[in-house]
């Protein structure tokens, strides 16, 4: 189990003094200059060393992502802009980082901004996080005044803007070309790609996205070493990671861990355990909303990284864990998150825009069994159909748990299926009777 | 270049080419909705998926930059699923009334589903409801039957430049719309109805008139203004059904005003489909030999010095030209094909649009005098709006203030500016002369004015003082608004020596110096000042030359006859016979060749062919058709002050501003819904 | 949405306050030059703190203010979920039912609003104190259930705290914004497994490992 000497987090729980006074006692912005004084290479490499993958939900390592920047500033400016956009269901580790620890988010967006050349950085906070902007507002506000960014910040030479900008309610803009079009005023509609932010970004410059939990862990990193950090979890899915455990565990929480702890024993050990022992749990959303679930046999001993969860064609996506009992209707469980990728398309290209409606409406029919098995086969053809073929990957992630749950859950599906057959005839019976009294009234 | 490979077959394309066009220049044809050629990129159908490979999922190609040694196959099948999987996807929500859809037949979504979809439906909800949008008289929406494409409104934001349509809401409840109830107010409004690939925005006024299949197709050229844009008219029996643009990359693109889009109904209005001459103060129907002995009547023994002629914006070649033989024929020198009195007379250069319409994609610095080209070549004015839209132009006007949907310096209205300009005293001046291809257009809000010849002049000096005329540039433009008026110049139809021009014939008229007019096709000009002359109105339309007339002899509108025309540039092009003329009414020339026999003064053509090779010996340009060759420059203009009178748009109800748009209902609702009531039956000149 | 364009409610005209003209500058000023419309969603939410929700006229006085169409400013604002586009209740209630605050309850939460309120989700109380709302995923899954009124999360809920929740508002009092379980954040209710170590020993200035 990790030590409380290697959490990065150390006011995940907002116990402890948030502004500047406490994070300095928390040791945020110590040697800030001396890093920065290091220079870019040593800093890019430094995280390239260190294994972090990038916390919002890819795993695209953070420091190849930062060398893809131009290595000159031509006549257009750099941006770093940071992904606050928080909105996959099951996270909320963001909102805990920015509103409990938000010195380390503002310094880490001065190192990364330093190290890709980017004068301005840009904090891109979902609109109804209004209490956390505020209290990342105030954190900058304090860096301002104590010279820890702006004009020569950290007395560094390098002069660094950094602005909070509110959202207005579209987990789309959680995709980074989404949020760039938000940015600048537009819908939040993914662009094509290529080209990639890294060339035409924001303003059409060269622009690298980050989310809060990579850029916030880079000054620990920075200041430990990245050997520290690669030396926790597993190779390629080195350092530790915020998981936000949720549903039907005894005390939901969010916690710092290693990367690569066994699932059972992340949920035992922090979250209480599963509501009614282990054996009553029915299945695991591991990684936020867009990731397969996962029925009990693989939580028993999958470990939570990329690669582990990858190979159990799930996914670590977000470390948000949703915990499911054996009283959970599955079936209607899915067909929540369907209806959110309904709600949340943006609209923009046809598979998507109609197609997740489409699965939700199948799905809603699945619930009650009002469905034919051949339609289990066509919901699963279209997500197929869907998966893979649009703009950014909303599509993919409307059509994951739909899949995992055929995968796992597909006898279920079957039984309500049969049971709404056995019982169909009295059932219409029942409902032309209702009709007809309905209309005489 | 980079070189690539599609279904095995080599191809080399600039860099920057798209999978899509790459795969087109070898003649593979790839499904789209989304994607036009002459829009930007979207990239949101994705029915134009293709296996790229190294690539792990079907790549959209109309938005992936080809790259040297990239491996590309269209006819797998991934590709066969996805796009049955995109066609699946728009087809779910979309209603099956092909049947009732003015689509039907040339519907994109028709087309590739028989050639890539499937032959069943899987989607057993619901299908979703749209209300549809009121877009104004022009285009009529079944919103239901929005595949959410884009095409429109890239249309309207980028070609057009009036950003008044856009998506509303998000997911499948996106609405194509101008979210608040609004008429499209863009003079090109029309070109979304051809870009729609489904029958979401059909026309209007053709809704359930026709089925494609139908139509007879008749390529012709549009003469409602002076730009001759590429058309398509389409007839069914003898009615012209519907007027599509063609495709003409030098002239319009594939673009077409909504005046001459929809101005077809009046094409069955008001039309003079016999002759009439007036007895007792009334017009009285007549036989054409009544007609023609009316006018040999009037004209026994009178001397040439006593008539006059002139031509209006409608006139064909073929007609002005036996219109001149005719009267020259007859002694007279009092002929004009300017009817709005524009002071045009001197070398080809000096009346024409030297730089070409593609010219102005060349161009990095323009000035405007006396011209709203949105109102007066809405065409010409979207291809200085993509110009500008690439960056790099600078946009001035003397003139009215106007938006002409880019970015301009409006440096006023006072014709003073241009002696400026032209002394070198002014700003812009420095602008024009810096710039590597300096462009100028005039137009008749300059030259119809009194003044007009010294402004012309200034114009020339401007053009000449900063480079604008060279052996391999001539910035020099003028922006004609009759589809008439070049080929008018070219033949001459201007006074001879003692002649009177339009301004002098109708002073004349006044004095009763001269007492008998021959109005082909004018209708522009003061009917109140004819005085006590005679007045032939030959022509199709009842209008103010048909009502003021003596006799009318009833002509073939520009979709009824085989005629020539030369728009702006100088370009001659063709008209093609599509329908019949109404009745009794013939093609022009035909009616002057008739009555110069009737006459005893036979004009020497008796087909069209001769006629041609006539007009080809008064000016060598109409020996041939479509082509553009540098024009003769010279002195031209005239010396002078220009008065301070404020330069004005000739135009200012772009939906009337000739016979046969005053005649169409459908302009009169467009007046009425864009312009004002006021303004219904007014038309160009006031 | 677009329904809401042309109905009787709208007011004729929109100006900013003077102290949000000052805000809607600043909000500008965080953009470079030329990228004005940057800050249309920050301004689309002051004119809605301003008058409650965004009229038709505040869209028209915001596309003025940017250089922008008002197209485009329809179109940003029918796209995001925070923008009332017609009047709602003083208090908005916004119920999460996303699948982590659905394991938890929220359709009881959901049931207890209705009725303390007397309105089904998607409605407003006659008197136009109230608007019930079902909302996406918050964020704050771990302190599910969870309903947004306002500027505040209310987490943790259950039956009975909703209650109080609401019978405090309708009294117009707040109550007490955050976990209504005594939480301070995300950490395990009752027996924190974590960060026990006081702060001196935790540091994590170099050279730790």
């Amino acid at each position: 189990m990790l030590h409380d000497k290697d959490r990065v987090f150390t006011n995940l729980y907002g116990q402890k003094d948030w502004r500047l006074a406490g994070a300095r006692s928390r040791g945020d912005w110590d040697g800030t200059k001396d890093i920065l004084d290091k220079g870019r290479d040593w800093i890019i490499d430094e995280m390239k060393t260190s294994g972090l993958r990038g916390r919002g939900g890819a795993g695209f390592p953070t420091g190849l992502k930062w060398s893809f920047m131009p290595k000159e500033v031509g006549a257009r400016p750099h941006y770093l802009v940071v992904n606050a956009d928080e909105g996959e269901p099951g996270t909320c580790k963001d909102r805990d980082i920015i509103r409990h620890d938000p010195h380390k988010l503002v310094e880490g967006c001065l190192l990364a901004s330093f190290a890709m050349r980017a004068h301005t950085c840009y904090i891109y906070i979902r609109g109804e996080f209004i209490r956390e902007a505020a209290h990342l507002q105030t954190a900058i506000d304090e860096a301002y005044a104590a010279g820890l960014i702006g004009k020569n910040a950290c007395g560094s030479g390098w002069d660094f803007d950094l602005f909070l900008y509110r959202g207005a309610g579209a987990y789309i803009c959680g995709e980074e070309t989404a949020l760039i079009q938000s940015l600048e005023g537009r819908k939040g509609q993914p662009r094509l790609k290529p080209p990639f932010p890294a060339g035409v970004g924001l303003y059409g410059c060269p622009t690298t996205v980050n989310n809060v939990e990579s850029i916030a862990f880079a000054p620990t990193i920075l200041r430990r070493g990245a050997a520290w950090f690669a030396g926790l979890g597993r190779p390629k899915n080195s350092g530790t990671k915020v998981f936000c455990i949720s549903g039907h565990v005894e005390r939901p929480c969010n916690v710092e861990e290693e990367m690569g702890i066994p699932l059972r024993e992340l949920i035992e050990k922090h979250a209480g355990g599963v509501r009614g022992g282990w054996d009553n749990l029915l299945a695991i959303i591991p990684g936020g909303a867009s990731v397969p679930v996962l029925p009990k046999s693989i939580c028993d001993s999958v470990l939570m990284d990329f690669d582990s969860l990858r190979d159990v064609r799930s996914g670590l996506g977000t470390a948000a864990v949703m915990v499911m009992d054996k009283s959970t209707d599955i079936v209607r469980a899915i067909t929540r998150l369907s209806k959110f990728y309904k709600h949340e398309s943006c609209g923009q290209c046809s598979p998507c825009r109609e197609g997740t409606g489409w699965l939700w409406r199948v799905m809603e029919r699945m619930c009650t069994g009002h469905a034919t098995s051949q339609e289990i086969d066509t919901l699963e053809e279209v997500t197929r159909q869907i998966e893979g073929h649009t703009i950014c990957a909303l599509g993919d992630a409307a059509a994951w748990p739909i899949q995992g749950l055929i995968r796992s859950f597909r006898p279920e599906m079957e039984r309500r299926i049969a049971e709404a057959r056995a019982s169909a005839r009295p059932a219409l019976i029942n409902e032309s009777v209702g009709e007809a009294d309905g209309a005489a009234a | 270049m980079p070189k690539l490979t599609i279904d095995g077959r080599e191809v080399e394309v600039e860099a920057g080419t798209s999978i899509l066009q790459a795969a087109e220049v070898l003649g593979i044809e790839i499904p789209r909705f989304c994607y036009h050629e002459r829009l930007a990129i979207a990239g949101n159908c994705r029915m134009c998926m293709v296996e790229v490979a190294n690539s792990p999922k079907p790549v959209a190609s109309c938005a992936m930059p080809v790259s040297d040694g990239m491996v590309v196959r269209t006819n797998t099948p991934v590709v066969a699923k996805a796009r049955r999987g995109a066609l699946e996807f728009l087809l779910i929500n979309h209603p099956l009334d092909c049947p009732i859809c003015d689509q039907g037949g040339e519907c994109d979504l028709q087309d590739e589903t028989m050639a890539y979809g499937q032959d069943r439906g899987r989607f057993a909800e619901n299908k979703r409801a749209v209300k549809d949008k009121d877009f104004g008289p022009l285009v009529k929406t079944t919103m239901t039957r929005c595949i959410h494409c884009t095409r429109c409104i890239r249309f309207i934001t980028d070609v057009a430049g009036v950003p008044e349509l856009g998506a509303t809401g998000r997911g499948e409840n996106m609405e194509v719309g101008t979210y608040v109830q609004k008429a499209l107010s863009s003079e090109l409004s029309g070109n979304i109805i051809d870009l729609c690939p489904v029958g979401a925005l059909t026309s209007k006024p053709y809704a359930f008139t026709a089925r494609s299949w139908e139509l007879k197709k008749t390529e012709s050229v549009d003469v409602l203004d002076a730009v001759g844009a590429a058309i398509r008219i389409d007839t069914r029996g003898n009615q012209v059904m519907r007027i599509l643009p063609r495709t003409n990359d030098d002239v319009n693109e594939e673009w077409l005003s909504d005046k001459s889009r929809f101005s077809y109904d009046a094409l069955l209005r008001q039309r003079l489909d016999r002759p009439y001459v007036r007895r007792d103060g009334k017009l009285v129907e007549a036989s054409w030999a009544e007609a023609f002995a009316a006018i040999v009547k009037r004209l026994k023994g009178v001397s040439g010095q006593s008539i006059a002629a002139i031509a209006g914006d409608l006139a064909d070649a073929e007609a002005m030209v036996a219109l001149k033989d005719l009267f020259e024929t007859l002694g007279s020198p009092h002929i004009d094909g300017r009817q709005d009195g524009a002071k045009l007379v001197g070398p080809r250069g000096s009346y024409i649009f030297n730089s070409g319409i593609a010219g102005i994609d060349a161009a990095d610095a323009l000035l405007l005098i006396g011209t709203n080209p949105r109102k007066e070549a809405a065409v010409l004015n979207a291809r200085i709006r993509k110009r500008w839209l690439r960056g790099g132009l600078t946009v001035a006007a003397v003139g009215p203030k106007a938006d002409l949907t880019y970015r301009h310096e409006d440096l006023g209205d006072d014709p003073a500016i241009l002696a400026a300009i032209a002394d070198g005293s002014h700003p812009f001046s420095a602008t024009l002369a810096a710039a590597k291809r300096p462009m100028l257009i005039i137009g008749q809000g300059a030259l119809a004015r009194p003044d007009g010849a010294i402004l012309l002049g200034l114009a020339r000096k401007i053009a000449e003082a900063t480079g604008m005329v060279s052996p391999e540039w001539n910035g020099f433009n003028v922006l004609h608004g009759a589809a008439s008026r070049v080929a008018a110049l070219d033949l001459g139809l201007v006074p001879g020596p003692s002649g009177h021009d339009v301004e002098g014939i109708l002073a004349a008229a006044e004095s009763g110096e001269i007492g008998f007019v021959y109005l082909l096709g004018a209708d522009e000009i003061d009917m109140a000042r004819l005085g006590k002359a005679f007045v032939v109105y030959q022509g199709h339309h009842g209008d103010a030359g048909a009502h003021r007339a003596d006799v009318i002899l009833p002509g073939a509108a520009y979709t009824e006859k085989n005629a020539t025309y030369v728009n702006t540039e100088g370009r001659v092009q063709r008209t093609r016979l599509a329908v019949f003329p109404p009745g009794e009414a013939k093609e022009d020339w035909k009616i002057l060749r008739a009555l110069s026999e009737a006459l005893g003064q036979k004009l020497p053509y008796d087909n069209i062919g001769e006629v041609r090779a006539r007009m080809a010996v008064a000016n060598p340009v109409f020996g041939g058709t479509d082509v553009l060759e540098p024009a003769p420059w010279g002195p031209f203009g005239a010396e002078g002050t220009p008065s301070s009178e404020p330069l004005v748009s000739p135009i200012d109800n772009f939906y009337m501003t000739d016979a046969i748009s005053r005649a169409s209902k459908t302009m009169a609702v467009c007046t009425a819904t864009f312009v004002g009531c006021a303004h219904e039956r007014t038309g160009t000149h006031g | 949405m677009s329904s809401s364009a042309e109905q009787s409610y709208q007011p004729a005209s929109f100006t900013f306050t003077d102290e949000n003209l000052i805000k809607a500058k600043a909000f500008i000023a965080k953009h470079p030059d030329g990228r004005q419309r940057s800050a249309v969603i920050p301004l689309l939410d002051l004119a809605q703190r301003q008058e409650g929700w965004v009229s038709l006229a505040a869209m028209d006085y915001l596309a003025g203010m940017l250089g922008m169409a008002p197209i485009e400013v329809y179109e940003v604002a029918t796209f995001y979920s925070m923008f009332q586009l017609r009047p709602v209740g003083r208090y908005h209630l916004q119920v999460c039912t996303n699948l982590p605050c659905m394991l938890r309850g929220s359709a009881d939460i959901v049931e207890t609003c209705e009725k303390e309120l007397g309105v089904s989700l998607g409605e407003t109380t006659p008197d136009g104190l109230f608007t019930l709302s079902e909302v996406e995923c918050l964020g704050a899954c771990v302190n599910a259930p969870v309903i947004w009124i306002g500027d505040e999360y209310y987490e943790d809920l259950d039956v009975e705290s909703v209650k109080t929740v609401i019978r405090a508002l309708k009294r117009g009092e707040t109550p007490k914004p955050g976990s209504q379980k005594g939480r301070s954040g995300a950490e395990p209710l009752g027996g924190q497994t974590t960060l026990l170590t006081p702060p001196a020993e935790q540091q994590n200035r170099e050279g730790g490992a």
